[in-house]
């Protein structure tokens, strides 16, 4: 900022443009936010059973299950829950776990340790799958290569990850015996022992994921490859490999990091499903018997962390791409 | 999603959706599910309930083309029936979307920067914001697992999708000069989106219909793997995968049809989704090839 004033022009005119932007986008993202934790609290209301009496057994007295709505605050008016818990969020206070009896911060925190690194996992190999066949696809296009990448893509985006999870067992622990079929050790049994029992699950969470980015990826770099400056790059006489890299690949890479952002949202909430098939100790695990138990407090909790995430990725790329693109600045 | 549905003008358009080879495979495999669905209301190899415990875990053969299951139900006749289930839950969810979508996004453009406008946008993101099958997952668990609780959680997610795509079709349409022909000789927002708009979108509208539909029969396959969709004695084919996925061993073939079944209707449906929307527009087309 301390530079001359012809330096310091650019600089200014994004601060102005972008202060009433990121000003508008986080009153947006704290109204979102707002919306949907009253929008989880509330649905979660209407679920049958009353949790009390479901954690003392069908055999409890009435006076035992009063007493234990009383401790677990449920007698207080809705208003007052709903505000109780989001004060509790506020402060990273999630409530106490009604099956559990734990914290059910602690619990997401275990959990996450899974589900989270699965995640990653699954956004890296997709990414690195989804790029190079992507850019060849679209660098031949309509070559063998490129019929053959978009047909196996077309494919991919119709298997349902767990059916490709299931077949993944079926190869590689039942008939190749290369990896085992489920389970998790924990990092504590070592950082590649952990990592390989969420090979299969990453694999069958990312090949859905890596079919879509690719095809995002090809029809961004053909839409930049139709653009003037190629021409005139390729007409100064750059090859064409060099004007792919040097400047196709960089333009299309904006459409393309928007999706890889969102995708990992997807693959967060993915992982709840692709956990079952590998009994792995995750989010989704702690979804599914916070459900059968009536646990609400770890679902809503679970739910509103998920969508939290996605939230505030989504705000994190709109922002990203502001800063990138100046247009969209003005046009929102 | 028959072709005989198309408007008049669209016509011409038939012969030469077939000379599209995607959209004619496409459509090749997704008449042939829905046609396995209607069939199953009058005839299946097998009862698809019936038990059989003596004819369980059969490999495919002359006798159960399929195989069995662990009950030793006809695996056949079970994606038959469960297509069935699939398709109605899908078709029905995308009915939600549209019918619930299209008039918002309509009204939300006919209004454009008026408050209406922006709280049925913000509404919207709202609902996508939500990872769309925890929400579903959320939403059959609390009523209680279902195929018409997983046809209302589906559909939920549809709304937003139709809402934009309207919503943006339209906003560029009331631009025209037609339009503004039309607002001229005095015709109101609600006649000129039925009578002007919602033509000219319908194209739209049924390449997204038929994505949605894909979605929705993957949402499902979804939702009653983990025992939310319909229930027993119903097949689906989400169930029959998760039944097989504890025989994997012994009996590879009780995964592999229903997968099959599942992958090759969502391809059919992708497929003819790519090849509507390369016929509906023919600039698209010409670039493409």
């Amino acid at each position: 900022m301390a530079g001359g004033g012809f330096r310091l022009r650019p600089c200014r005119s994004l601060g102005t443009h972008m202060a009433p932007y990121l000003l508008k986008r986080l009153i947006s993202l704290v109204l979102s936010l707002l919306a949907a934790s009253v929008v989880i609290f509330l649905v979660l209301q209407i679920v049958p059973g009353d949790p009390a009496s479901y954690m003392l057994g069908m055999n409890a007295q009435p006076e035992t299950v009063e007493a234990l709505r009383q401790q677990m605050g449920l007698n207080e008016p809705v208003v007052w829950r709903y505000l109780t818990w989001v004060a509790g969020l506020a402060h990273g206070d999630f409530g106490v776990s009604y099956t559990y009896k734990v914290p059910t911060g602690e619990l997401i925190a275990q959990r996450l340790w899974v589900s989270l690194p699965l995640a990653l996992y699954a956004l890296i190999l997709s990414t690195a799958i989804a790029l190079p066949i992507g850019i060849i696809s679209a660098a031949k296009r309509n070559s063998a290569a490129d019929y053959g990448i978009m047909g196996v893509t077309q494919l991919g985006i119709a298997v349902p990850n767990f059916w490709f999870a299931m077949l993944l067992v079926l190869l590689f622990s039942i008939t190749l015996r290369w990896f085992s079929a489920g389970g998790f050790p924990g990092w504590n049994a070592g950082f590649f022992v952990a990592l390989k029992a969420l090979t299969l699950p990453a694999i069958a969470l990312a090949l859905p994921q890596a079919s879509i980015l690719a095809r995002v990826m090809r029809s961004a770099l053909l839409d930049t490859l139709s653009e003037d400056y190629i021409r005139t790059a390729r007409a100064k006489g750059l090859t064409r490999g060099q004007t792919l890299v040097r400047h196709a690949v960089r333009n299309a890479m904006i459409p393309v990091l928007t999706i890889i952002g969102l995708q990992f949202s997807f693959l967060l909430a993915g992982a709840i499903i692709i956990e079952n098939v590998f009994y792995l100790p995750g989010l989704g695990r702690l979804v599914f018997q916070g459900i059968t138990q009536r646990d609400l407090i770890v679902v809503q909790s679970v739910v509103m962390l998920l969508v939290f995430a996605v939230i505030l990725i989504t705000f994190l790329v709109d922002i990203a791409y502001a800063l990138v693109d100046p247009r969209l600045r003005s046009r929102a | 999603m028959n072709v005989g549905s198309l408007p008049e003008a669209n016509r011409g358009l038939v012969s030469a959706a077939f000379q599209s080879k995607s959209f004619a495979l496409g459509f090749a495999l997704t008449a042939l599910f829905i046609l396995a669905a209607l069939v199953s209301f009058v005839w299946t190899p097998y009862d698809a309930t019936a038990l059989a415990v003596s004819e369980k875990l059969r490999a495919p053969s002359a006798v159960h083309w399929f195989g069995t299951d662990h009950f030793g139900r006809d695996i056949f006749s079970m994606i038959m029936v469960g297509a069935r289930t699939s398709i109605a839950v899908a078709f029905v969810a995308v009915g939600i979307g549209i019918a619930a979508g299209v008039p918002l996004g309509l009204w939300a453009a006919a209004k454009q920067g008026s408050l209406v406008d922006e709280v049925i946008m913000r509404a919207n993101d709202l609902v996508f914001a939500f990872p769309a099958l925890l929400i579903a997952i959320l939403i059959t668990a609390v009523f209680g697992p279902s195929a018409i609780n997983a046809i209302i959680a589906i559909g939920i997610f549809n709304i937003p999708v139709f809402a934009r795509l309207a919503r943006g079709a339209a906003l560029t349409l009331w631009t025209r000069e037609y339009i503004f022909a039309a607002r001229v000789a005095g015709k109101g927002a609600v006649r000129i989106s039925a009578e002007h708009i919602l033509p000219n979108i319908m194209n739209l509208l049924i390449v997204q219909g038929t994505i949605q539909f894909s979605l929705g029969i993957l949402a499902d396959a979804a939702l009653s793997y983990v025992g939310l969709g319909a229930q027993p004695p119903t097949p689906s084919w989400g169930r029959m995968l998760s039944d097989a996925q504890t025989m994997i061993s012994l009996a590879p073939h009780m995964a592999l049809f229903p997968g099959a079944a599942i992958v090759l209707t969502v391809l059919g449906l992708n497929l003819m989704g790519d090849g509507l929307r390369d016929i509906f527009d023919p600039k698209l087309r010409r670039s493409r090839s």
